[in-house]
C-alpha cells in the first residue's frame, strides 16, 4: 500500500467499490474509525443467527445453523460399536468437519482444504474437554457395546468464523440427537429396533427402552474476533479476515469457564485488555446464543409430531432460512396446516 | 504450595534447556532445542523463489512442514503446522523478500510434553541461524494447572495428561532497548507481555488463565535470556553464516 495520504485522496475520487478492492485496508480502517463496519454493524455485534433442528431426516440428529451467510449442516449418525479396554463402560464420539468446494472459491475440487482439519481438530478437542457430554451416557452393555457417535459438519457457505459456526451446528445437533431403541438378541448382539415393531415381538426387554435424549452440561459457545490495533471486531466476515489476520476464538460454556482461548499467531499482540475484552464480548455472545439454541429447541419439539408433518416441517426450515421469518410466525403458520391435515 | 512432581522439580523450574545452531549440512539454518526429553529439530531453507497458490505474492510465504517422530502426519500435526506457520510470520518482516518462500521444517526427535513450544523455539532459532529477518523473537512456554488451581511450567507428558488444564503461550522475547523505560510500554504493559500464540486445552476459569499468563511472563523472561545467550555466535566464523 502506498502512503496514507494518497490512497486517503483517492477515496474521494474514485468508486467505493473499486477503493474497496484497491486499499481493502484503508477502506475497513476509515469504516472503523466510525466504530461501524462495511456491512453496517457495530464493532462488536455478530451478525444474525438462526439454528434450525432436525435438517437431515436420515440422521438420528441434526442442525443447520446460518452466522450471517456462514452455513453449517451438522449431522450425527449413532453406530453400536465395543468399548475400548481402557473405558469399558463409555462411549465414543468421532467428530469430522468438511469444505466441500461449494463453500468458498478458495477450495479447489480435488484438493482438501488447509483449514478443514485444524478446525476438525479444534472442534473435538473442544466438544470433548469442555464437559458437555458425559460419555458414560453412551454405553450400553458395560464392556460389550457402547454407541459411537459419528458428527459430520459440513461447511456450505464459508464467510469467516468457521469454528464458531461449526461449534454451533454441532451443540444443536447434540442437543436435537435422539438415541435409537436397541435391544439385545438371541445371539447377544445388539439390534437397532425398527419403530414400526412396538414392544410386542421382543423376546428380550430392549437395552433402550424408548427413544432418549443426551443431558448436556455446560453447552459451550463460541465467538471470534479481530484484533486490529485498537479495536476489537466480533464475529469477522471472510473479507475482514483476509483483510485483517488478527484472530482470536474464545470458547466459553453456559457456566461461564473457559472452554479454549485460541490465538494462532498474527501480527497483533494480545495485551490483557484486549483478553479481557474478548471474553467480555463472549459472555454477552453466550446469553444470546442460549437463547437462539432455546428458542430453536422450542420450535422443534413443537413440531414433533407424525412422519406427515415432518416433511412439512422440513419444507418450512428451508423457508424459514431463505426468508428471514420470525420464528413464532412459521410457526403458527405449522400449526394451522397440521389442523387442516387433520 | 508444594506440588509433587514426578521429576523433583518445583513448579516454577524449566526442565534443563539446551539449544544449538547450524547442525545441518545443507540447510540454510538449522537448529535443535530440547526442554528435558522433549527434542525437536528444526531446518529452515530459503528463501526460495515464488509464493505458493493463495498467498499474497506482494510478501514473503512461509511454509512450515511437521514430522512426527513416527507414522503419519494426521489432524493434530496439520493443526501444529498451522500454529507455528502463523506464529513465524507474525515474527517475520515479510516486506523485505516478497514473492519468495521459506520452508521451515520441524522433526519431533523425542516428544515428552511441551512439543509444540519446543517446536516453536526451535524453528525461531533456526530462523536466526538461516539469517532471515526478523522483527523479535518468540519464546514460547507452557504451564498446566493443577487440580488445585497452582500453575506448574514446562510440565512432562505424564504431567500433561493427567493434570485439569494446559496453556501453550508465545511471547515476544524481551528487549534490550537504550530507550528510557516506560517509552516500550503498550497499554502500561512491556511489549514482551503482548501474546502471540495461545492455545488451552481443557476446563479453567478465566482468573486461572491470567494466572498462567504471568507465569508465562515470567519464564518467558528466563526463557528468552537462555536464547539470547545461545544464539550468539560463539567465535568469528560462524557469524559468516548470518550475514
Amino acid at each position: 500500500m502506498g502512503l496514507p495520504n494518497a490512497s486517503g485522496d483517492l477515496s474521494s475520487e474514485v468508486d467505493v467499490d473499486a477503493f474497496r478492492r484497491l486499499f481493502p485496508l484503508r477502506f475497513h480502517e476509515r469504516h472503523l474509525a466510525e466504530s461501524i463496519r462495511p456491512d453496517a454493524r457495530p464493532l462488536g455485534r455478530a451478525r444474525d443467527t438462526t439454528i434450525a433442528l432436525g435438517a437431515v431426516a436420515s440422521a438420528d440428529g441434526s442442525a443447520l445453523a446460518k452466522i450471517g451467510s456462514t452455513t453449517m449442516l451438522a449431522a450425527i449418525k449413532m453406530e453400536v460399536m465395543t468399548p475400548s479396554m481402557e473405558a469399558p463402560d463409555e462411549g465414543c464420539i468421532a467428530i469430522d468437519f468438511h469444505m466441500p468446494p461449494i463453500c468458498s472459491p478458495i477450495v479447489r475440487p480435488g484438493r482438501p482444504a488447509e483449514a478443514a482439519p485444524v478446525v476438525s481438530k479444534q472442534l473435538a478437542d473442544t466438544v470433548l474437554s469442555s464437559g458437555m457430554i458425559n460419555l458414560k451416557e453412551l454405553s450400553l452393555v458395560s464392556g460389550k457395546a457402547a454407541w459411537m457417535a459419528y458428527l459430520d459438519i459440513y461447511c456450505l457457505d464459508a464467510d469467516g468464523a468457521l469454528f464458531d459456526a461449526a461449534l454451533l451446528a454441532a451443540v444443536a445437533a447434540f442437543s436435537h440427537l435422539q438415541i435409537p431403541v436397541v435391544s439385545l438378541n438371541d445371539d447377544g448382539k445388539i439390534v437397532v429396533v425398527a419403530e414400526e415393531h412396538g414392544g410386542g415381538k421382543l423376546v428380550k426387554d430392549p437395552v433402550n427402552k424408548e427413544k432418549r435424549k443426551l443431558a448436556l452440561s455446560s453447552i459451550p459457545f463460541s465467538l471470534t474476533c479481530i484484533l486490529h490495533k485498537n479495536y476489537i471486531l466480533a464475529d469477522p466476515t471472510a473479507e475482514e479476515e483476509t483483510v485483517m489476520e488478527t484472530l482470536v476464538t474464545v470458547v466459553l460454556n453456559s457456566s461461564s469457564q473457559l472452554v479454549s482461548l485460541y490465538k494462532p499467531g498474527g501480527p497483533v499482540l494480545a495485551y490483557t485488555s484486549a483478553v479481557q475484552g474478548c471474553v467480555a464480548l463472549t459472555r454477552q455472545r453466550v446469553k444470546e446464543l442460549q437463547e437462539i439454541l432455546g428458542e430453536g429447541i422450542s420450535v422443534n419439539s413443537g413440531c414433533e409430531g407424525g412422519s406427515l408433518v415432518t416433511s412439512i416441517r422440513e419444507q418450512l426450515i428451508a423457508f424459514v432460512l431463505k426468508s428471514k421469518y420470525d420464528i413464532a410466525v412459521i410457526c403458527c403458520m405449522l400449526c394451522s396446516e397440521v389442523y387442516e391435515l387433520l | 504450595m508444594d506440588i509433587d512432581r514426578g521429576d523433583g522439580r518445583t513448579p516454577n523450574q524449566l526442565r534443563p534447556l539446551a539449544c544449538s545452531r547450524n547442525i545441518l549440512n545443507r540447510a540454510h539454518g538449522s537448529a535443535s532445542w530440547s526442554q528435558g526429553n522433549t527434542k525437536v529439530l528444526a531446518a529452515v531453507y530459503g528463501p526460495k523463489f515464488g509464493t505458493k497458490k493463495n498467498e499474497n505474492p506482494e510478501r514473503a510465504c512461509i511454509d512450515v512442514i511437521w514430522k512426527p517422530k513416527t507414522g503419519q502426519i494426521g489432524k493434530l500435526e496439520k493443526e501444529y503446522e498451522m500454529i507455528v506457520k502463523r506464529t513465524l510470520q507474525s515474527i517475520c518482516i515479510l516486506t523485505i523478500n516478497p514473492n519468495t518462500t521459506t520452508s521451515v521444517i520441524i522433526q519431533v526427535v523425542n516428544d515428552d510434553g511441551s512439543l509444540l513450544p519446543c517446536a516453536i523455539n526451535a524453528a525461531c532459532a533456526a530462523l536466526v541461524d538461516a539469517g532471515i529477518p526478523l522483527k523479535h523473537l518468540a519464546v514460547a512456554i507452557c504451564c498446566c494447572l493443577a487440580e488445585s488451581g497452582n500453575v506448574i511450567l514446562d510440565p512432562t507428558m505424564l504431567e500433561e495428561q493427567k493434570l485439569r488444564a494446559f496453556v501453550y503461550l508465545v511471547f515476544p522475547n524481551s528487549v534490550l532497548s537504550v530507550l528510557p523505560e516506560g517509552s516500550l510500554l503498550v497499554d502500561g504493559e512491556p511489549i514482551e507481555h503482548g501474546i502471540i500464540t495461545s492455545v488451552t486445552h481443557g476446563l479453567m476459569s478465566v482468573d486461572d488463565y491470567c494466572q498462567c499468563l504471568e507465569r508465562g511472563h515470567a519464564a518467558s523472561a528466563k526463557l528468552s535470556a537462555f536464547l539470547r545467550r545461545s544464539l550468539q555466535p560463539p567465535n568469528p566464523s560462524d557469524s559468516s553464516k548470518t550475514s
